[in-house]
């Protein structure tokens, strides 16, 4: 029996019974890990003994039988959000070497619950890109097929569940980089409404759209890794002190009279065919299972990738200011101190993030601000308004996760706009402040790839789409397909 | 917005980023950045005169907390990942002469 096929309900069923032991389960992933990650090189960094000495612990505490929602599950954790004692580099030579100080809000969660903190996911250089092509340490490959892309900038964390390599993963997603890894892989992405998460530990990218979800196998484990992460913290400012909802009893509940909203604007020409097919296939199947569908308009959607790569890069060129060789990372010595600081920068920063911190200086520069940065701030506002209005004529609103399948390795490195185009779908979310939640609704025919379905949800209405998302696979195969490794 | 995006002055916006540039990648971001730049111009087609920007998407605001103390984390803990230090410090370049 191969423990590290099963989903995280099977797992804990099994730990429960005592049939197993969170040694056992880790030990499992290792061995998988061993044995495939040199073909889709998905993790950055592993400590197998220190990995195996906490599931140890686990299992002489007894955390593992009882009622603890992870007790024995091994997760798998971007290289952004900081493990007191392990590496945080987010994948930059920046960072190289840094090992972290502190636990993250959310890896206290994840110790609480009794998880196993196994290793260290593969990710776009501070979170920039939607291929994890911009990792200074190497290309993650799909699992579906290894010359192509497992999307960005998750693309580790993705690629490990859905390569089996874990059993839960977290990321983070500032305009789709859950959902579109989780699509192109394959499994179950899903990004919280802002404030729903506590940021704290998580490196910062752009501070008005970040936000850190869960990787899983199945919608009913996402909504389960959601009970754990979810929750006010007083150390994130932005963290709502509004309670969190049993995720996991709203699943059952079905869909007979839920509304969901096709907004007309997603539906364009230049998508994937076969994309478009498989999820007009799931709007019909959610239909059949007692959905009312509407008509939906979000008339500003053609402006949300300029909105996004102003405010992103504007805050993003903010944020990584502090990496300037004085109190973490990599320090180049120069003729004085803003010598050192311009050597630093310019050695340890990769071309996407020097190509987003000029763009975003140039956004808040003098003389440019009010008609760039600004700018968008102001056409944010009616992209926010326009899901304001969407929701007062559906529950929720159906789209796919991204236009197209993974595409291959090199395809796009040369062309950033190209690349910046293919989050179209997501970073809407992200600009609302929404929840949103990507699960496999079909495969193209050859090469067999997955396709995402994205379901997005009211401001803090995670249980909404988690129950979609639910309704859906308990329908449907589709989740239960494995890439062949 | 067009007049802006022919006076990008590289050099200049990596100086205010501090942060070195070749003269390869100032050609290859500048050729790069010329197209994104065009590309944000449509946000020019919308009459935002009368929108208020949105900052986040938070409904908070003005979140206060006691002022009480806490522990934090250890002097020698936050020191570890230092490029250079001494006594407690981090040890940067002189800067007044």
């Amino acid at each position: 029996m191969s423990l590290h096929t099963l989903t995280i309900h099977q797992l804990r069923e099994k730990l429960r019974r005592g049939e197993c032991s969170a040694r056992e389960a880790t030990q499992s992933l290792l061995d998988r890990i061993q044995g495939i990650d040199g073909k889709l090189k998905a993790y950055l960094w592993l400590n197998p003994e220190d990995a195996l000495a906490q599931a140890d612990a686990i299992d002489r505490s007894g955390v593992a039988r009882d009622g603890k929602l992870l007790g024995g599950v091994p997760i798998a954790i971007k290289d952004l959000i900081n493990v007191e004692g392990q590496p945080c580099a987010c994948a930059s030579k920046i960072l190289k070497g840094h090992t972290s100080v502190y636990d993250a809000f959310v890896i206290q969660r994840l110790r609480d619950a009794g998880a196993v903190l196994l290793g260290r996911t593969n990710m776009d250089e501070f979170a920039m890109g939607s291929s994890t092509e911009n990792s200074s340490w190497g290309i993650t490959h799909n699992p579906w097929d290894l010359e192509r892309i497992p999307g960005g900038s998750s693309g580790g964390s993705a690629a490990a569940v859905a390569g089996d390599e874990a059993f839960a993963a977290l990321g983070s997603d500032t305009g789709g980089s859950i959902r579109q890894p989780a699509a192109l892989c394959g499994c179950v992405g899903l990004k919280p409404s802002y404030g729903r998460v506590s940021r704290y530990g998580l490196v910062a990218f752009a501070s008005s759209l970040d936000q850190i979800g869960p990787f899983t196998k199945t919608v009913a484990d996402c909504a389960l890794m959601m009970r754990v992460l979810a929750g006010h913290d007083r150390c994130d400012s932005t963290s709502v002190p509004q309670p969190v909802p049993d995720y996991t009893a709203a699943l059952n509940k079905g869909v007979k009279g839920l509304r969901i909203g096709l907004p007309k604007e997603y539906f364009i020409d230049g998508m994937d065919r076969e994309v478009e097919a498989a999820v007009r296939g799931a709007i019909q199947r959610l239909q059949s299972l007692g959905a009312e569908v509407v008509e939906i308009s979000l008339p500003h959607t053609d402006y949300a990738v300029a909105v996004y790569y102003l405010i992103a890069t504007a805050e993003a060129s903010a944020n990584l200011a502090r990496f300037d060789g004085v109190r973490y990372g990599a320090r180049v010595t120069g003729e004085d101190v803003i010598d050192m600081y311009g050597k630093t920068r310019g050695a340890g920063f990769g071309p996407e993030v020097k190509r987003r911190i000029i763009l975003g200086t140039y956004a808040l520069s003098a003389g440019y601000y009010d008609a760039y940065y600004l700018r968008a701030q102001k056409v944010r506002t009616l992209i926010r308004q326009d899901f304001e209005k969407a929701f007062q004529q559906c529950d929720v609103i159906l789209t796919p996760t991204s236009p197209e399948v993974a595409f291959r390795i090199g395809e796009k490195a040369d062309d950033p706009l190209k690349m910046y185009l293919s989050d179209i779908f997501t970073i809407g979310a992200n600009l609302g402040g929404i929840c949103g939640v990507s699960l496999p609704c079909g495969f193209t025919k050859s090469p067999r790839l997955p396709i995402g379905l994205q379901v997005l949800g009211k401001p803090l209405d995670e249980e909404t789409i988690l129950r979609v998302g639910h309704t859906y696979e308990q329908a449907t195969e589709w989740h239960k397909e494995r890439p062949t490794l | 917005m067009s007049e802006n995006t022919s006076t990008f002055d590289i050099s200049y916006v990596a100086h205010l980023a501090r942060m070195h540039l070749t003269d390869a990648e100032k050609a290859k971001i500048s050729a790069q950045l010329k197209d994104i730049l065009t590309y944000v111009e449509k946000l020019n087609e919308l009459d935002v005169s009368h929108v208020e920007p949105t900052a986040h998407a938070t409904p908070l605001s003005n979140v206060f907390r006691k002022d009480e103390v806490r522990p934090s984390i250890d002097r020698e803990k936050v020191l570890q990942n230092a490029p250079e230090q001494a006594r407690d410090l981090f040890i940067v370049p002189k800067i007044v002469e």
